[in-house]
């Protein structure tokens, strides 16, 4: 690509046939862009062709004598418009699809068909006008200044001065204007983390609502989805700890558990009913006796 | 080589970023073809600089690339509010104004 360039910028205004090669292969790329720009049923899709067209398109400036504003191409189209293009693609939301009914009958048709018309009416008049023409090439305008650059900052302060403030001026204000445009006012003061405590203590005086986090999911208790209650020192379900578009048949969400669980579960629930159970016995898993702290909190509890 | 190979594939993408203005709903999608319109005309007019000799045809596509850029700014703005309000960036959708 690089030794084609060269080839192209070597051989200047006569045109060689790196500079042809090189037109045919990025002429045909940016048509292939610009067909994918209207025929991609996605949104994204469509963004990414006329990115591609975009940088054909800096190539062929870089053939056509125009080094600047190839560069200018890419960093300002393919850099900057394109992916703002594609940040409010992602905002507005991808899966935004086209509308394909027709609104005004027969529109498609008459478009396809008028856009035909001009586009032979142009290729027509501009391919005889243009027939057998030949560039002069900027050869001797860029030596002027000294280059294609110079050249063209000399056409920018001096001829075009007072359009380039007033280009300046509009650039400018467009960007007040977006930030005007994008702006949503909020109405209502934000909650800092002092006014929802306030909030949630208001609540519960109120309602009694629990002011405190949520229980966490039982995510490590019988299996790892987070739709899984945690279980209660009782065995039961908690319908808090799991996420609310979750809540609901809490019980119809708990996996099948384990043989070993489901005895635990049993043999909690029957002490917390008050009916005694032989317990095996319970040792201290550091020394492996029987612990006397342990005996005596179960004795307690089976006093009360 | 010759300009004219230029100006048509000019006119071609002209015509083709045309065609997706007319044929189009999605906003997004219409504001990308007359970015491709613009870039069709600069096209043109590097072209045309360089079969003169002379580099105004440059300094011409350079302004026109800067007012797209502002062109693109406001517009995407707009359509962003647009949607915000009406949940949809289909261009067949903002007709309140209709009776």
């Amino acid at each position: 690509m690089r030794s084609l360039l060269l080839l192209a910028a070597e051989t200047g205004e006569t045109g060689g046939t790196g500079e042809e090669i090189t037109f045919w292969i990025c002429g045909t790329l940016a048509v292939l862009g610009a067909l994918g720009l209207i025929f991609s049923r996605k949104t994204v899709h469509s963004a990414l062709s006329v990115a591609v067209t975009m940088i054909n398109l800096a190539v062929l400036f870089l053939i056509n004598e125009a080094p600047f504003l190839g560069l200018v191409q890419v960093i300002v189209y393919t850099g900057a418009v394109m992916m703002l293009f594609l940040f409010v693609l992602m905002l507005v939301g991808v899966d935004t699809s086209d509308s394909f009914i027709e609104t005004l009958k027969g529109q498609r048709i008459a478009a396809v068909l008028l856009i035909l018309g001009f586009g032979i009416l142009v290729i027509a008049a501009v391919g005889t006008a243009l027939d057998g023409m030949v560039s002069v090439g900027l050869v001797e305008a860029n030596s002027l200044y000294g280059g294609n650059v110079e050249g063209l900052a000399q056409q920018m302060f001096t001829t075009y001065l007072l359009a380039l403030e007033v280009v300046a001026a509009l650039i400018i204000t467009a960007g007040l204007g977006a930030v005007v445009l994008a702006h949503r006012e909020r109405w209502e003061p934000k909650l800092g983390q002092p006014e929802q405590s306030v909030i949630r203590m208001e609540r519960y005086k109120e309602t009694g609502e629990h002011p405190g986090p949520l229980p966490t999911p039982g995510v490590l208790a019988t299996s790892n989805a987070v739709g899984t209650p945690a279980l209660l020192p009782d065995g039961s379900p908690s319908d808090l700890s799991i996420p609310g578009p979750l809540r609901g048949e809490i019980h119809s969400r708990i996996p099948d558990q384990p043989q070993e669980i489901a005895a635990d579960v049993d043999e909690v629930r029957s002490i917390a009913s008050g009916e005694e159970t032989e317990r095996p016995e319970i040792l201290n898993p550091i020394s492996g006796h029987e612990d006397p702290e342990i005996e005596e909190a179960d004795d307690e509890r089976g006093e009360q | 080589m010759d300009p004219g190979n230029y100006i048509i594939l000019s006119s071609i993408l002209f015509c083709i970023g045309a065609l997706g203005v007319l044929l189009r709903r999605n906003a997004i999608v219409v504001f990308m073809s007359v970015e491709l319109m613009l870039n069709a005309a600069n096209l043109a007019f590097v072209t045309f600089a360089r079969m003169h000799g002379n580099l105004e045809g440059q300094a011409i596509a350079f302004f026109v690339m800067i007012v797209a850029a502002a062109e693109v700014v406001v517009g995407l703005a707009i359509i962003m509010t647009i949607f915000r309000t009406r949940r949809s960036v289909s261009i067949d959708e903002p007709h309140l104004l209709r009776n």
